[in-house]
């Protein structure tokens, strides 16, 4: 519509991980500005793992965030044992691998169904959702109940996990244990079905934009834990090239700093893992998109969400079948011959000056760390990569694409579009330093 | 009876302990029946001005931090310290050991003057706080175990013994006399947390904060016999210790 003037400033938009807000000004029809600030205060994790020697940075490393702090824990260790050559055994990634998927499937069920889902319905939170979709909360608080058990059992706890250190764990779980976890994890596939069919009958709000996607890639199957970089206007490329491939900026409205691809900017998360990777997905995910009526590539930023459904339906089939390869194998005892490096006083192995890349797929995307190590042990420089630092500049995109769409709809419904849109991305803001609010300038 | 107003505020910190809050499970939509939530920005979009228990999670970090937590105080009858970084400044505050221009400089480039911080504080260091719940993050049961007996007009218990107590009690081997020995905080933290960390075959970092009058002395020299050196036991008490005797 033109010679439109619309003002919006959404401040400390709700229900996503940490402080934002979003501004958009329109003169005349004219879309002036829009943007995403991110009022969260500066953290400085990477100035803060200066001067640690490398195990301890572990346990920092996991207080980035409270919800992906398994896969900043794995990021850590992964960088760490990139630079000092440390190839972990197959035990110890297999259950690094699962924990990666628990974390995964704990995250998805917060964000689909706790703070997604919410807006479709016209509720401001998950508390009214309790009385008139009891059954559906109850699947959600089950499955972050799964999740959280499974973490307990293997390291002590979900946030902030205790036992999984450098080249091993501090603490074994032993095949007891496991099976249990197995039993638990088949019982909730039960769940499945109910959750398909509340969220086959949400209808998302139709919006298209191509945006890059970047994700891991592997071979060998559907990566949260290991592989290459690819990106799909750049290809693949190996994890310690990231830095040609993505630059990070600062901009003035934001603590989170803005990072860039080649091709920029660009998206990682659910949909970008699902819309590369969609072939892997074991059978039940793959038959729980067709359910959802989501077809790889989507390029409506609105079905993150449902590629996190989908996710979690892959993850709960994906952990059992690595528990039961696990306990086919039998789990050994591997801390007497491989000692794991752990906490201050561990006993270093020789360390030349050396640095390294750790690469995971975060429950919102690609996650690097970088450390530089001493001839001490001690980290000398560290810079870390956050997912919603990635998709920032996607949604700021995605907003300048959207508004001229929707400028003729009245400002609350617009409002309420922009803010769904932010939240579908489930940012996480104070990893990425804290973000979100939608501002309309009037 | 009128349901207390309960609301939630984060500053700078992970959020990990609302997080634990939400993950309570069952047990949550008890205690959301026996309260009215009236603020939870991570959980909800609704935002209610005025409350009468006011959890605060998070370091004050910047000038725009202050002015927010005065405000809380101003209309919280309770003000609760939940988690590390709210109660003891925690990890947040191993930056106030660095020098502040150079890591701005650091993280932001030539940027860094945009952007407002200042060195990390616990929540009492600018506001009067009446309890507080340690831990990085929050426990569970204590969480539950402080808000039933919060409504119940009781002293909530926040325990006052050493890590030590619980260790033992749940039969581990001290951490100084494992084969291969761990240097562990656990005689002078703070117990209540069930020795989780020791528990789990790694040292006690002190996020519980020390206890009241702990022996230092004794401490230290059994840092000593150990071989620990200065330099190390810095970095120790840094981890979540930063600002431990400081007068506030």
């Amino acid at each position: 519509m033109s010679g439109k003037d619309l003002n919006i400033y959404v401040q400390h938009v709700a229900r996503v991980e940490g402080h934002g807000n979003i501004l958009v000004d329109v003169k005349n029809g004219e879309l002036k500005e829009v943007k995403l600030e991110i009022i969260e205060s500066p953290r400085f994790f990477e100035a803060m793992l200066v001067g640690r020697r490398f195990p301890e940075a572990v346990h920092i490393a996991s207080r980035i965030c409270g919800i992906c702090s398994i896969s900043h824990t794995a990021a850590s260790i992964k960088a760490v044992e990139d630079a000092l050559g440390i190839k972990p055994t197959w035990q110890t990634e297999t259950l690094r691998k699962i924990l990666m998927e628990a974390e995964m499937l704990d995250s998805h069920a917060l964000h689909s169904f706790f703070l997604a889902a919410p807006d479709f319905f016209g509720f401001p939170s998950v508390i009214p959702m309790a009385s008139t979709n009891p059954a559906v909360v109850k699947i959600a608080i089950n499955f972050k109940k799964l999740a959280h058990d499974i973490c307990d059992v293997m390291v002590g706890r979900h946030t902030h996990p205790i036992s999984m250190v450098v080249d091993g764990f501090t603490n074994l779980v032993t095949e007891e244990q496991m099976a249990e976890l197995l039993a638990k994890i088949k019982q909730s596939l039960n769940d499945v079905p109910r959750m398909l069919e509340f969220f086959s009958k949400i209808k998302f709000p139709e919006f298209e934009r191509k945006s890059n996607y970047n994700c891991l890639v592997n071979h060998e199957m559907y990566p949260f834990y290991d592989g290459m970089i690819s990106s799909s206007e750049a290809g693949v490329y190996k994890h310690r090239d990231y830095k040609q491939k993505i630059a990070e900026r600062v901009v003035d409205h934001s603590t989170a700093k803005h990072a860039f691809g080649p091709v920029k900017p660009y998206m990682v998360g659910a949909l970008a893992r699902f819309n590369t990777n969609y072939k892997q997905l074991t059978p039940g995910a793959q038959e729980a998109a067709k359910m959802l009526e989501l077809e790889a590539p989507s390029y409506n930023p609105y079905h993150i969400t449902l590629a996190q459904v989908v996710e979690i339906v892959h993850c709960l089939e994906s952990m059992s079948r690595l528990i039961e390869q696990l306990l086919s194998r039998g789990i050994r005892d591997e801390r007497v011959e491989r000692p794991p490096l752990a906490g201050w006083s561990a006993k270093l192995p020789p360390v030349k000056k050396s640095w390294g890349v750790g690469v995971v797929e975060a429950p919102r995307g690609l996650l690097i760390h970088e450390y530089r190590i001493n001839d001490n042990g001690a980290i000398d420089a560290a810079n870390c990569i956050i997912p919603t630092a990635q998709n920032l500049a996607n949604i700021e995109a995605d907003m300048r694409a959207l508004i001229p769409k929707i400028l003729d709809r009245p400002k609350e419904e617009i409002t309420q579009l922009l803010e769904m849109l932010v939240r579908s991305y489930d940012p996480c803001i104070s990893c990425s330093t804290h973000l979100l609010k939608v501002d309309f300038v009037e | 009876m009128v349901k207390p107003k309960v609301a939630f505020f984060d500053f700078t910190c992970c959020e990990g302990c609302q997080l634990t809050v939400l993950s309570i499970g069952d047990k949550l939509l008890n205690l959301f029946e026996s309260v009215e939530v009236v603020n939870f920005r991570e959980a909800s979009s609704y935002k209610g001005q005025d409350y009468d228990i006011a959890f605060v999670e998070g370091s004050i970090a910047s000038p725009k931090d202050i002015e927010r937590v005065k405000e809380i105080r101003k209309r919280a009858k309770v003000v609760v310290a939940l988690g590390a970084c709210a109660h003891i400044a925690g990890i947040n505050a191993i930056r106030n050991f660095h020098n502040q221009q150079e890591i701005k400089k650091l993280v932001y480039g030539d940027k860094a003057w945009v952007f407002d911080s200042i060195l990390a504080q616990p929540v009492d260091a600018i506001i009067k706080v009446d309890y507080y719940i340690p831990e990085c993050p929050i426990d569970k049961e204590e969480f539950l175990r402080f808000v039933s007996q919060l409504l119940n007009n009781m002293k909530p218990f926040i325990p006052d013994y050493p890590v030590c107590v619980e260790c033992k009690m749940k039969g581990n081997v001290c951490n100084y006399h494992k084969t291969i020995p761990i240097i562990c905080l656990g005689p002078v933290t703070r117990g209540g947390c069930g020795a989780i960390c020791p528990s789990s075959g790694n040292a006690c970092e002190g996020c519980r904060g020390l206890i009241p009058d702990a022996n230092l002395e004794a401490m230290e020299w059994l840092l000593n016999e150990w071989g620990v050196s200065a330099e190390d036991k810095f970095r120790f008490y840094r981890m979540y210790n930063s600002l431990m005797g400081m007068k506030r």
